[in-house]
């Protein structure tokens, strides 16, 4: 949780604490899939900045570390083959908080401040403000927040605010050997990628494209597909939203007054209505390699 | 090298072959990135996995393990048929011109001169022809006499057809045409392609002919020399080039000086046989660098023996060890299992202890059982290392490695602590041959001393026994120079001084004897300065310049770019003379005018090279001397004589053959290479073990020691094997599940990573499946739990004959559920 940088939204909040005053950019993390080895740098670097631990693994059939994203493993690689055009590819895709424009985690949080979005567009968790009820993994189109037993919170990337706000670029970012990670204002990351995609239309991906998805208004990690017209072949979902029921609840019930019982009544409703805990709709949620008792193994259920 | 990492920036077209470089030098792969992005090269990844080298290519060739040479042979062959090569530099920079001895040729798999006694070559048929009125070797310019190299070439190819390259390689017709027109696109000026591969090259019984054929490519296609270029090989560890320039290998000496043998007793003889004579006079004169072998020579002996090393004594030539047979890797084992030498009519004994030091022998070389019962009837055995690795405790080694019982075995262990990398000081010597200070970040823990430390000791404590009570050989202990400040654990800082060596009086300028070029106890500065009478000491002439009176080039660290190619030339220090691009005369035509103008390696401005450091004397204008300067033709090798096993390469397969050659079925595999014959050395057969199974190393690991770090075991927690979909399905074997895989050495067992990024091969129209396993683990893994098996107990003791590599690419096994 940063404390220096102003607050654009804020869960179960009616105003965030932008000043109005300063002009302050949307920062992103850009991440070309064509020029990534999978080396796992990235996923290292995370761990250690955010002081992790190390999480017990099992080799299930892929170069993956985990089926998932972790409550102590923010930041992970996934591992897809696929036939492709008489040939095979090999998709690499770095998973991680989207930091969406719109974020369901925190328009589902019912807890005051538990969930932020900072000016910059990065979500951050509170974990002083967390109730660990698990609310922001059903408005999360990504399936990224993660419930920490030990804790009691909810845990994910944090864009590595804490260096943000010093003027640091994210650890993974830092770490990253080949260059498929870059880090800067949205708008910068956002022309980078619009000429990678070119180079990449032009040397025979046609549908290469930046997945940057409209249903959330957009992300603060923007990813370069070559495949831009699969992004299940990445575990994307095609088409994110924020959930029907977050959304209702948002901007109907919740302006009508926020009183903690009846939301939580809601939410409690919204849980039940969605299962619990779920995965990314439509998409592939983890390698195809990795058998289904064993994709969820990794979670701390 | 022959280039750097960041020339891989400045190139057009890589082709990525025997080796996986994004997943084993993930950091160096930036330039590959580097060169895609900015200049559109095209990055071809020729492999029998579909690598993570091969996610980010931009074409993909599937490839048998082992039949390489077939593979590059074929592109050869399509270079020269289509006329896509650089006929103009291979005119000048090549010995394409050159006659060979009429009587040579090649036949049913076997050159002129095979012995099948003795298993090898006389090379006299394989010898340049010399003009009988010049004495000069003999040269077609047109390179239309049947014997010139260039048409013995084309002729030696020639077999190597698309469609035979798909029989032998298994490579697609329409896939391998696909890789000849990218890769032979830069066999003119216009533009530059580098090759790069690692150990998928050398770890074969044909290794050496392998990296030949990719050198006559390039060479073929004009791109040896330039920026963008070269023939570029991937070390394995952080330092290994350091290594071997200083001598890791039992044949050399320090800056690739030979090792002495024993019918050389004089210094005069041995220099005599090492410095090369040469005929040449086409295009140019050579330079023929190695005429100064005896300066390189006797500047070492007086490094190694100071004061003690006299004109009278031969500086002391006597008391280097004499070579009396082969020592390599494989052989120390053989003699060692034996206890009894095979050469010199197996009277000599084998080894009576060892002392190994950043290395583990138990996991690295082929074979498991037989280093372990080797190690078992050593009397002692002395372990330099910061883990409790498998050769320190080689007694514990799981029963299935053949190990005796404990109590049968007396070896003496000592596991001495030492220091790991971050806790010392010292110079890496990287793939581009960049030597790199690096400064210690912490001190090692606990009683752990730095590797000099501790030689240095044990040096100090025999040289005080020697002194007390007399030895065997007194003069090599009692003479040794040994000045360092601190004796006990010198300073690195002043062994690289040392290194880089001195002048031991003042050395008069032979232009003008009034004045020094050097006085007594000042650094040296180039090769120039260099004597033959024992006023200068080196300890390795091809690091002069490392450590000059400016102080430690190694710690240079300007970003100063003036090529703008990224040759960074005030960063560290790169041997030779601080050069970036080896052979970088050749980036050059005949007038000295770079081939390409945008990429100039080095130029004639009119009165000197300018650019990089030259690869030619600086002031010599363009056809003074050959671009080649270490060759004594002073030319690029089409046609390589001096090799064991051929002067062109041919394919043969790997020792354990999954098929009979193609070509020439009675001669299968390299007739040269080496089988051993102990109970321990077994080899099987394809009827037996029908599947090819190859061993690689992972991004997330670091050989065999990172299993003790449990933050890497998290990213690659277990052994595993690679196994294509279509024969998992037919062996009903599911992802994740454990299979079995044996070779007639043993069996190891692991977990199932079924695959699409391995696929079925089509042999000489048979179906044929390719396997293969990373070598990471072990049984000693501290106390994280992540033991595994070791990949070696599977592979062969067969060797490559020019440079004893062992076959771990390529060797046959069965695949079972376990």
């Amino acid at each position: 949780m940063a404390q220096n940088l102003e607050i654009r939204r804020s869960s179960a909040s009616v105003l965030g604490s932008l000043s109005g005053i300063r002009t302050i950019p949307t920062v992103s993390k850009y991440i070309d899939t064509t020029t990534c080895i999978g080396c796992k740098a990235c996923e290292v670097a995370c761990q250690e900045w955010n002081d992790l631990r190390v999480v017990p693994t099992q080799q299930v059939g892929s170069y993956q570390t985990l089926p998932t994203l972790h409550p102590e493993y923010w930041n992970l690689i996934r591992f897809n083959e696929r036939d492709v055009d008489g040939g095979i590819a090999w998709l690499m895709r770095k998973d991680q908080c989207m930091h969406c424009d719109e974020p369901g985690c925190l328009a589902a949080c019912p807890a005051p401040g538990a969930i932020v979005q900072y000016a910059n567009g990065i979500v951050d968790v509170n974990p002083d403000q967390c109730i660990g009820c698990g609310y922001c993994e059903t408005g999360c189109p990504f399936d990224v927040p993660r419930f920490h037993q030990t804790t009691g919170k909810m845990a994910k990337c944090t864009l590595c605010v804490d260096r943000v706000e010093v003027g640091l670029e994210p650890a993974c970012i830092k770490a990253c050997p080949t260059g498929c990670l870059h880090f800067g204002t949205k708008e910068d990351m956002l022309q980078l990628a619009g000429d990678r995609v070119a180079q990449l239309k032009a040397t025979g991906f046609a549908q290469a494209a930046v997945y940057d998805p409209k249903g959330v208004n957009g992300t603060s990690v923007i990813t370069i597909l070559a495949h831009g017209d699969h992004p299940e072949w990445y575990g994307l979902p095609a088409d994110p939203h924020v959930p029907l029921l977050v959304r209702f609840w948002k901007s109907v019930l919740r302006p009508l007054g926020v009183v903690a019982i009846f939301g939580a009544a809601i939410g409690a409703f919204g849980h039940y209505m969605n299962h619990g805990r779920k995965g990314v709709k439509g998409a592939a949620d983890h390698d195809a390699n990795l058998p289904e008792e064993v994709g969820r193994k990794g979670e701390n259920e | 090298m022959t280039n750097g990492w960041v020339d891989i920036k400045n190139t057009d077209v890589i082709l990525a072959m025997g080796g996986n470089p994004a997943e084993n030098h993930p950091c160096g792969f930036k330039w590959f990135i580097e060169a895609k992005k900015t200049r559109g090269a095209k990055l071809v990844a020729v492999d029998p996995r579909f690598t993570r080298t091969a996610a980010t290519a931009d074409f993909y060739a599937p490839i048998r393990a082992g039949s390489d040479i077939a593979f590059l042979l074929g592109i050869i062959r399509y270079a020269i048929d289509t006329k896509r090569f650089h006929e103009d530099y291979v005119k000048i920079h090549t010995n394409a011109p050159y006659i060979i001895n009429e009587k040579f040729g090649f036949d049913d798999g076997l050159f002129t001169g095979f012995d099948a006694g003795s298993g090898t070559y006389d090379k006299a048929t394989w010898a340049y022809e010399a003009d009988p009125k010049t004495k000069a070797y003999a040269v077609d310019p047109t390179l239309q006499n049947p014997h010139c190299v260039f048409q013995l070439l084309k002729d030696h190819v020639d077999r190597y057809t698309p469609e035979m390259v798909e029989r032998i390689c298994g490579t697609p017709k329409d896939t391998f045409l696909k890789v000849c027109e990218i890769v032979t696109s830069t066999g003119n000026a216009q533009r530059a392609g580098t090759i790069t591969y690692a150990l998928g090259w050398t770890q074969h019984s044909i290794g050496v002919q392998i990296i030949r054929a990719g050198a006559m490519l390039q060479l073929l296609l004009g791109n040896v020399g330039r920026p963008g270029g070269g023939v570029n090989a991937f070390r394995g560890h952080s330092n290994i080039q350091g290594a071997t320039d200083i001598a890791g290998n039992t044949e050399i000496l320090p800056g690739y000086l030979k090792t002495p043998v024993g019918s050389q007793t004089t210094l005069k003889e041995y220099i005599d046989t090492n410095t090369p004579t040469t005929l040449n006079k086409e295009p140019w004169p050579s330079m023929n660098f190695w005429q100064n072998y005896d300066k390189f020579m006797v500047s070492l002996l007086k490094a190694a023996w100071g004061k003690n090393a006299t004109k009278e004594n031969d500086f002391g030539y006597q008391w280097f060890p004499k070579d009396d047979g082969n020592y390599s890797w494989v052989y120390i084992w053989d003699d060692a299992y034996r206890g009894h030498s095979t050469r010199l009519g197996g009277k000599e004994p084998g080894p009576e202890g060892l002392i190994t030091a950043g290395m583990n022998p138990v996991g690295i070389g082929p074979n498991v059982p037989k280093v372990i019962a080797a190690l078992s009837k050593l009397k002692w055995l002395v372990v330099m290392e910061n883990y409790e690795i498998e050769t320190a405790t080689f007694w514990k080694a799981p029963k299935e490695y053949g190990t005796p019982d404990a109590s049968q075995i007396q070896t003496e262990v000592f596991q001495l602590p030492a220091s790991g990398f971050a806790e010392k000081d010292g110079t890496f010597t990287n793939s581009a041959r960049w030597m790199q200070w690096k400064w210690k970040a912490v001190d090692p823990p606990g009683q752990a001393k730095t590797d000099q430390e501790i030689l240095a000791r044990i040096y100090l404590a025999v040289r005080d026994l020697y002194q007390k009570e007399g030895g065997a050989c007194p003069e090599q202990v009692l003479n040794l120079s040994w000045s360092y400040t601190n004796p006990t654990a010198p300073d690195l800082g002043e062994v690289l001084k040392e290194i880089n060596g001195k002048a031991l009086v003042d050395i008069p300028d032979p232009k003008d004897k009034t004045k020094m070029i050097r006085t007594a106890g000042q650094q040296l500065e180039n090769f120039g300065q260099l004597q033959n009478d024992g006023s200068t000491m080196c300890g390795n002439w091809l690091h002069l310049g490392v450590y000059t009176e400016a102080g430690n080039n190694a710690q240079r660290r300007s970003t100063a770019d003036p090529t703008g190619l990224g040759m960074y030339p005030n960063w560290g220090f790169s041997w030779p003379a601080n050069r970036r691009i080896m052979y970088n005369r050749a980036s050059a035509d005949a007038q000295g005018k770079p081939w390409d103008p945008t990429r100039p390696g080095i130029v004639w401005n009119g009165e000197k090279w300018v650019g990089d450091v030259p690869d030619m004397k600086p002031d010599a204008p363009p056809g003074t001397f050959g671009a080649f300067i270490m060759n004594a033709e002073g030319v690029g090798r089409l046609y390589a004589p001096a090799l064991v096993d051929g002067p062109f390469p041919e394919h043969y397969e790997a020792i354990e053959a999954p098929l009979e050659n193609i070509l020439h079925p009675k001669v299968t595999s390299n007739p040269v290479s080496k089988k051993f014959t102990s109970d321990k050395d077994v080899y099987g057969k394809k009827e037996d073990f029908p599947i090819i199974c190859t061993t690689y190393r992972l991004t997330e690991h670091y050989h065999y020691w990172t299993k003790h770090t449990q933050i890497l075991n998290q990213l690659q927690p277990a052994f595993f094997v690679e196994i294509p979909e279509v024969l998992a399905q037919q062996k009903g074997i599911a992802n994740g599940s454990r299979v079995k895989v044996s070779s007639a050495r043993g069996t190891v067992e692991g977990v199932a990573m079924v695959t699409k990024r391995l696929r079925p091969m089509k042999i000489n129209g048979k179906d044929m499946w390719q396997i293969g396993f990373p070598l990471h683990w072990g049984y000693a893994a501290g106390n994280t739990g992540h033991t595994g098996p070791l990949a070696n107990f599977l592979t062969p003791s067969a060797i490559e004959p020019n440079v004893w590599t062992p076959e771990f690419k390529t060797f046959l096994v069965k695949l079972e559920k376990a």
